[in-house]
This record gives C-alpha cells, structure tokens and sequence, in this order.
C-alpha cells in the first residue's frame, strides 16, 4: 500500500520505512518555533528537561510578533524574558523590532522552512509551512520545551482528506475564498485529528500567497497539517528565499486517502464566515446590508505581498465609508517595504486606511484595533470567535483582502466585483 | 486515580479564546490565568468552581489558538477532568503533556446535565453520573498515551527516556 506525502516526511522524520495512520511515532524536528506568548511558558519549562543547552540553536526560531512593539508592561516582561532566553542559548533565528515579522509569513520569507521538513510551532497556524511541501503542525509550549531540549516530538500519524482541485479561480476570488468555503462545507471539526491535502491539477494555478493562505486556516477545520505537492512555483519559492535543499515527497498512486472531496476552483465565490466560528460561510453578496465598523487587512493569514495589492487594486481612487477605519498590517519588514515602494502605501493612506508595523495585535483581540460592544469588523484574519477582536459583544465577519478592501469602501459586507464594476 | 464533582456543562466547539481570553496573554502565570478561566463563556465559572469539579462539553473543546494557557487555567482552577464527545487536537495533547485528566465519551457528554455529582474512575474510564446513577465507559487511552500520563506528563517522560 502507497503512502501520502505526510505519512512519507513522518516515516522520514522518525527514522521508519513506513507509517500507518494511528500510529504514534517520535519523529526528528527540523524546526522549532515559538513566539512572545507561548515561548515564556516553554523556557519556564526548558530546565526541567535537565539538558544544559538546547538541542540546535540554529533550528529554533523565536519570534516575538503577538504583542510587539511591546503593548504594555506585562508584554514587555514577557518579551524580555524570550529575549534572555535567546541571549542565553545564542539561538540563531531570534528576531528584534526592526526584523521581526509575523512568525507564519517571516519563516517561509527568510527561508527558514523547506519542502520535505518536520516543523513544530507553539502556535497554531504553524500549518502554513504545507504550502511549501513540508509537514508542520501547531502544539504547545511544552511540546514546543521538549523539542528544544530533543529536537523531537511525538505524533499521531494522521489520516489524510485529500482536495481534488480543478479548474482556476476566478477574478476577485482567492485562497481565502476557498478555504473558507472548505471550511464552511466540512465544518470547524471537518479535519479533525487529520491532514489535509491539497491536489489535483487546479493547484498549480494557485500562487505561493494563496496557497500559504489555505495551509494557515487548516487548523480553523481542525486539522492537523495542510499540505501541498511540491511543483515548479515552490521550487522557485524555495530557491529565491534561499530555503535549504528541498526533499520532495510526493502521495503514492496508491495512497489511502479517508475521503477525497473534489472542488471545482471556477466555482467559488468571494466568501464571508460569520461570527462566531469559521464554518458560518455566506457568499459576500449576501451580506450587504450588514454595516460595518473596522476592516483590519493583515495577519498571518492574509498579510503577504499579494494579498495588500489584491486590497490596493480595489481601494485605488477610492475613499474608505466615513465611518469606517481599516487598519493595514504588512506581515513582515520586507513585505513592508515592498508595498511601500510599489505606492501601495499612498493608495492606502489616500484612502483613508492607517498602515502599521507588522504585529498580529487585533487578530487575537491584542491590541492595534480593538473593537468595542457592538462594533463589527470585516477582517482577513482567521478566527471569528466570540470576543476574538475585543468585547465578547463584538463580531468579526472574516474574508479575503478584496472583500475587506470592498466592504471598507462601502461601509457594508459587499462582493470586491461590485465596487470594480462600478468603475 | 479518581476525581470526583460537580459538573459545569458547555455545549460545541468550546475555543481556546474563550477558556483564556488572548487579552489575559501577556502573562504566563498560572493563579491569575485561572482568575479569568471562561470568563467569554460563563463569568460566574471562576466564582463557582470548586476543587474536583468536572467540565462537561461536547464537540471540538478546546479548538482554536494552541496556547498551553488554557489547559493550565482550567486545571489551576481546580478541574480535576475535561470529559468531551471530542477534543481539538492541540487542545488534546497540551492537556495530556501537562496532566489535565481528559476522556473522550459521546455518551456522557450528551446526557450529563449541568450540576450533576460524577465520578470518574482514570483506570477504568468508567464515568458515573452519580446524580441519575448512569454509568459510561471512555475510551481507553493508547499505551504510549498511558504512560505519558503515568509518568506525570511529558517533562518526567522525557526526561526518564531521552
């Protein structure tokens, strides 16, 4: 019997010829991250392990994103005990204001994660490394401890769903769109304990950006992993980032999937969940009449280069709904600059938005746009729970750069081809 | 190992944001995350729970964010078990390495009412509704899932084996 192309990196990782799903395994880490909330209780915990150093100082990365630039004392503390902790070990991958970006777009971005790798993160949407053909998946700061004291952790070996995509995506719709229209069709338990992997001859239309996007928000289906194939564009990815030689695995002919689940790309429409959990997806033409307060454009999920183009094309020449304040947030110090110098920062500013520095701050309710009892934000992050963005009384709509982009025009939940059609 | 209590009772797709609100992130201490254990969810929790007490849940508890906050609020609150129809996986095994007793049972997690006296027997899996006098059996846990828990959690695991 094949196997996947997870089972393959697991087998590799643990040292086996092969794994079954259900198996449990200890497996080699090639990577091992944490950020400012969850790396304070993994060295809380790191000399319990009773190692004198960390396993690899060159494969830990920890990147202080969540409450940075520190958003007040308690914050501070806990960036300056990561900062020690990083002194202390001489961890090689530890980035200060200035260098840091969100953990998820800086990683791939600084070519820290390559195809065939094992990553573990103390942070859920560690996931987002499948687009680059590696297994990676979210855990907690003790895991996240252990690897850094073993280099190892231990897994359940899961069951793989595999996307069966075809066809393209058409204007105005994104990778967004689609995984929240996965998540929307199989529910927030849909994956749960599971990879899920994404092939077919419809994934090659779909840019590094957007396939990012869609391993991010696995875990919003409860999954364990997303992943995709590895083709030419992550070859390339791989190769401009200057990522370590790349091991490809590829999901035998005769791989035992637990379902396939076939989607047509031509067939999704801009799409929006509604509070309060993911899988409430709504085409964004039916929202309409729903009014607005905040559009926050940003965040691992959706802070990427072509992403803040995608929200600059609708905003050009346009001027945001006078009751609405959209709050711009480049991922990274390199995506900041980039968008700076291709003018998206004027198309912004002009419109009315406010850029800042790259922080996951509002996605989790931190700080950057915290919304009030009441208030509703149309966001591109990736979690619409209740009290996510601020008050429990609050809601957060998510949808893609373009949706958020249109709504903040309009004031209202609206479909990106409606404001590009009125010209 | 045994626990005993009352049990508080949530419904599906129980998050991490509202067992720890991110807003109560910017510390790692266990008595103050406690104090604003599912304050989003139920703000008389805090005032209410007492020591063996048991939570109740349905689907996916402890989905979203991976943050180990939750767990350790919940246990520090004095939880002494999490019983649900299922667990998010993060969830799952952050309260596995950190020895916050959870058992998966769709049976007791659809009939156990809110305020019901239960026992819970860890050997076994045998959860009993001392309240209607209902019993139920869990899932057991896979060997190596055992002696992780048997060892006190991941750290004294890893630190006998690695």
């Amino acid at each position: 019997m094949g196997m996947t192309m997870t089972e393959k990196i697991l087998a590799h990782a643990a040292g086996l010829p092969e794994v079954h799903p259900g198996q449990l395994i200890m497996a080699d880490l090639d990577m091992v991250l944490g950020n400012d909330i969850t790396s304070p209780v993994a060295i809380k915990e790191f000399p319990r392990f009773g190692k004198e150093r960390v396993f690899d100082r060159d494969r830990i990365a920890l990147v202080p994103d969540h409450f940075t630039p520190n958003k007040d004392i308690k914050a501070a503390q806990q960036c300056a005990c990561v900062r020690a902790f990083a002194e202390k070990e001489g961890i090689t991958n530890y980035f200060e204001v200035g260098r840091v970006g969100i953990e998820h777009a800086l990683l791939p971005e600084q070519g820290l994660v390559t195809a065939g790798d094992a990553v573990i993160g103390a942070d859920s949407h560690t996931c987002t490394y499948g687009a680059l053909g590696a297994f990676s998946t979210g855990v907690g700061s003790t895991d996240m401890a252990a690897g850094m004291a073993i280099g190892k952790a231990w897994f359940k070996v899961p069951s793989t769903i595999r996307f069966n995509l075809t066809g393209r995506l058409g204007r105005n719709v994104s990778g967004k769109d689609l995984i929240l229209s996965i998540i929307g069709m199989i529910g927030v338990d849909g994956a749960l304990y599971r990879a899920m992997e994404f092939s077919g001859e419809g994934v090659h239309s779909l840019s590094m950006d957007d396939r990012f996007t869609i391993a991010n928000m696995a875990i919003e289906a409860g999954g364990k992993n997303g992943i995709f194939p590895v083709d030419e564009k992550t070859l390339e990815y791989l190769k401009e980032h200057g990522a370590k030689e790349p091991r490809i695995f590829s999901s035998d002919p005769d791989a035992e999937y637990e379902r396939t689940i076939d989607i047509d790309l031509s067939t999704i429409v801009p799409t929006v969940s509604y509070p309060h959990l993911p899988e409430n997806t709504h085409s964004a033409k039916e929202g309409r009449d729903i009014r607005i307060d905040q559009v926050v454009i940003g965040s691992c999920t959706n802070g990427r280069l072509s992403d803040l183009e995608a929200a600059a094309a609708i905003l050009k020449g346009r001027k945001i709904a006078p009751w609405v304040r959209c709050i711009v947030i480049p991922a990274t110090q390199r995506i900041w600059l980039e968008a700076m110098h291709e003018g998206l920062f004027d198309i912004f500013v002009e419109a009315g938005c406010v850029v800042s520095t790259p922080t996951c701050g509002p996605c989790l309710g931190g700080y950057m746009g915290i919304l009030s009892e009441g208030e509703r934000c149309v966001s591109t992050t990736n979690r619409n729970f209740v009290g996510r963005m601020g008050h429990v009384k609050s809601e957060v709509y998510l949808a893609s750069p373009a949706t958020a982009a249109a709504s903040a025009v309009t004031g209202f939940i609206t479909d990106p081809e409606e404001v590009c059609n009125e010209g | 190992m045994k626990a005993e209590g009352r049990v508080f009772r949530y419904g599906d797709n129980v998050d991490t944001d509202v067992i720890i609100p991110a807003r109560y992130l910017n510390t790692s201490d266990r008595k103050e995350l406690a104090s604003h254990c599912m304050e989003d969810i139920d703000a008389s929790f805090v005032k209410n729970v007492h020591d063996g007490d048991i939570i109740v849940a349905g689907r996916n508890f402890g989905c979203g964010s991976s943050r180990e906050h939750a767990p350790i609020a919940i246990k520090e609150s004095g939880i002494s078990c999490v019983i649900a129809s299922t667990f998010a996986r993060i969830f799952f095994r952050n309260s596995i390495n950190i020895g916050l007793p959870i058992l998966e049972c769709p049976e007791a997690s659809a009939e156990i009412e809110a305020g019901d006296k239960v026992s819970v027997d860890f050997a076994t899996g045998i959860i009993k509704d001392e309240t209607t006098g209902r019993e139920y059996r869990a899932e057991p846990f896979p060997p190596f899932m055992q002696s992780l828990i048997e060892a006190g959690g991941l750290v004294p695991y890893i630190k006998e084996n690695y």
